[in-house]
């Protein structure tokens, strides 16, 4: 008989007051009566609407039965079937529009708590003893990967598996990619990306750190002079977007992939790392989707009064909807209906404010989203000293522009087939936000293990 | 990890390393740059790549002691290893066509004009330096630029070493002697590099300057280096470091450049007592 409460179980966390001075983990995790608790919501419907909303089709009333019976390591492998990154995922997945959008519960209740559950049974198996896999017999071929983000990381893994010789390159000084520079410790602990990297070093695969494809090495010599015979592309979107609006380069103006890099990777606030951050008293974060919340939740944990700037309202915020909860929870201003025409600067080329119209909505642009139109007359200046620029990224030149015959779209994307990441160059797969642009860790994750499954064909029947 | 190979004073607060470090050096051009970490925890700082060679597969940096990173990594020693040493970073000064080129270096930017003067004399160029310094006791690779140009002008604020003057100076005597360059290729202090595009500018001589912004990644990620070149955006990681010396906003760049000012000031005191404990 299904549990029929009608909410999902509530996940503990730290409060609010707490978490503002720590960079550790907001959301704790059920324990084991509650997770099996929520688990017992599932209808474990004939269809499995919800399986479908899963971009990498995770057998989630599968997963969710063996909570049930309290076998989590069964649990555990369900998931790790079509999933490299459970932990991850069930962190930083917006389920909302995903996997639990789909759930019959959710018609007239609250769905169930499918990420909730995904990250229970994670951090179970994590909790246990670490057990590392052995390492397969090699099959003598090698495959190069570019980059150590998720769609990397998920290819190598199954590459590694099958017996291929892989290594990965990864352009900064720690693999993990944006898992590591961009997203937050409070909202993924590093502990979780180290450990899916050492499974990848314990089967065998090698992370090149330090080395930049596209300049120290080229993806033509990888191939031809280092023995690869074929490689994956997944450098993702790493490049910031700026508005072109006057005052942009003044200091105190940080794109969030910079100031997140500040504070994530390079550990800015720690005491001991070299890496200055600015501590601002008021900073305003322009945009609304996950990059957004996170920089302006580090820069709240950072001591600083934050505002959200964004164009749209509340309804149309990208973030994930556990993220903006959140970020109210601590303290954060959310201004709607509101964008920046200008930042402005004091004598000595600081940022003092800045300058937004408010807006409304309109009539639906080519995304459907009702578009903002400018309010008249109604410029007005909020005063900061920095203002972090969260409008979205866009991939990495570097590799497009070193790799001839590579086709690439208009905006930047690399061109790759659908379902197996085959790109217009012989022996070279791409996926990720590098094909598809800034978009989430499971869609590239999902793209880095199709592309391990289309380069094993393509090299067996070689 | 990388090894240091050689380390060598040039001036009380100038150092040269050779560092062993084949891939970058078997990519290396100059106008490149690479960075590096001193230890974990440590910070990311671009260094401009002062020399390279192919076959030890070696890159020499050389590097003023500013700030906390510069003076940790002067307490390394031959023998020593780099925590973290990537690149080669940045497009290459392009130099291809160029007949005549007048080569000015300031301070410790001289460290990065040599290479571009060395295969800019190499490839058939005829090349004139105009080098300054500060004072005499800060002078580098005064040497090495004569071995590579056709004419070199020394020139130092107080006079103790060359003509006393400003580089400024020099060209511009060299531009009124009737000399017609392809290209002024500048690198050294910002008000330096400004201050010569403002005279190439009264000649029309095309100019380009080095431009040695604060950077984070190096690979166009974090967007920290950008500076405006023509009403525009770039990043000097990827765009640069070379811009048309003309175009760029040195004003906005010379502001952007003292951001961590107080930062590193208080960080360097830290590092120096700490190695002051350390004795």
């Amino acid at each position: 008989m299904p549990n029929m409460i009608k909410t999902k179980y509530p996940m503990p966390t730290q409060s609010p007051e707490a978490r503002i001075c720590n960079f550790e983990e907001v959301a704790l995790g059920y324990g084991l009566e509650t997770a099996q608790l929520e688990a017992q919501r599932c209808l474990n419907c004939k269809n499995q609407p919800c399986v479908s909303g899963c971009p990498v089709q995770v057998h989630i009333p599968d997963f969710i039965r063996l909570i049930v019976k309290g076998d989590m390591e069964g649990a555990y492998q369900t998931i790790a079937q079509t999933n490299a990154l459970p932990a991850v995922c069930g962190r930083v997945c917006p389920q909302e529009s995903q996997c639990e959008k789909h759930c019959v519960r959710g018609l007239r209740d609250e769905p169930v708590a499918i990420g909730r559950l995904e990250r229970f049974a994670a951090d179970t198996h994590n909790a246990r003893e670490a057990e590392k896999p052995p390492k397969p017999a090699s099959n003598g071929h090698k495959v190069a990967v570019v980059g150590s983000g998720p769609s990397g990381l998920a290819c190598a893994g199954d590459l590694a598996r099958l017996g291929y010789q892989v290594t990965v390159f990864e352009a900064l000084h720690r693999a993990g990619g944006v898992l590591v520079y961009g997203i937050p410790e409070f909202r993924l602990p590093k502990a979780i990306v180290r450990r899916e990297i050492d499974t990848l070093q314990a089967l065998g695969v090698e992370i090149s750190t330090n080395t930049v494809i596209g300049k120290t090495i080229t993806v033509d010599e990888l191939m031809t002079e280092y023995g690869y015979e074929a490689v994956f592309v997944g450098s993702g979107a790493g490049l910031p977007k700026f508005m072109s609006i006057p005052g942009e380069t003044l200091k105190g103006v940080y794109s969030a992939n910079e100031f997140l890099t500040r504070v994530n990777l390079m550990r800015a606030s720690v005491p001991g790392s070299d890496t200055p951050v600015q501590l601002a008293k008021h900073v305003a974060v322009v945009g609304g989707g996950n990059v957004a919340m996170d920089a302006a939740r580090c820069a709240r944990r950072l001591g600083a009064e934050v505002t959200v700037v964004y164009r749209r309202t509340r309804d149309e915020l990208p973030a994930r909807l556990e993220e903006v909860e959140h970020a109210m929870e601590e303290g954060i201003v959310f201004n709607f209906l509101t964008n920046p025409v200008e930042v402005l600067g004091d004598e000595n080329g600081w940022v003092k404010a800045i300058r937004c119209l408010k807006m409304e909505l309109g009539e639906p642009d080519a995304s459907g989203r009702r578009r903002p139109v400018a309010i008249p007359g109604s410029e007005h200046d909020l005063p900061m000293d920095a203002v972090i620029m969260a409008l979205g990224t866009s991939p990495n030149p570097l590799i497009r522009d070193t790799t001839k015959g590579l086709e690439t779209q208009r905006w930047g994307g690399i061109i790759a087939e659908e379902g197996t990441g085959k790109t217009s160059r012989e022996g070279v797969y791409a996926g990720g936000d590098a094909v598809t642009g800034a978009a989430t860790v499971i869609l590239a994750m999902g793209a880095g293990k199709q592309a391990a499954a289309a380069i094993h064909q393509y090299i067996q029947s070689k | 990890m990388n090894r240091i190979i050689e380390k060598t004073p040039l001036n009380p607060t100038v150092t040269r390393m050779v560092v062993e470090a084949p891939l970058v050096a078997r990519k290396a051009e100059p106008g490149q740059f690479i960075i590096l970490r001193t230890h974990e925890d440590g910070e990311r700082i671009p260094l401009t790549v002062a020399d390279f060679d192919r076959e030890k597969g070696t890159v020499t940096i050389i590097f003023q002691i500013v700030g906390a990173t510069t003076e940790k990594l002067n307490h390394l020693n031959a023998g020593d290893m780099i925590h973290d040493f990537v690149g080669p970073l940045g497009r290459a000064t392009e130099t291809e066509g160029l007949k005549k080129v007048a080569v000015v270096g300031g301070g410790v930017g001289c460290a990065i004009a040599w290479p571009v003067a060395k295969k800019l004399h190499d490839q058939g160029c005829e090349v004139h330096s105009i080098i300054g310094f500060r004072t005499r006791d800060l002078v580098i690779l005064e040497d090495e630029f004569a071995r590579v140009s056709d004419q070199l002008r020394r020139v130092s604020d107080d006079g103790s070493w060359g003509d006393k003057g400003l580089v400024t100076d020099a060209l511009r005597e060299l531009l009124e002697a009737g000399e017609r360059y392809d290209e002024v290729i500048t690198i050294g202090p910002l008000p330096m590099m400004k201050f010569v595009c403002k005279l190439t500018r009264e000649y029309d001589v095309k100019t380009v300057a080095s431009m040695n912004s604060i950077m984070i990644d190096g690979t166009g990620m974090c967007g920290c280096c950008r500076l405006t070149v023509g009403g525009k955006v770039r990043f000097a990681c990827v765009d640069g470091p070379d811009f048309d010396g003309h175009q760029i906003d040195f004003d906005e760049a010379m502001a952007r450049a003292t951001s961590y000012r107080e930062f590193e000031r208080h960080a360097h005191e830290e590092a120096c007592n700490l190695f002051r404990e350390v004795r």
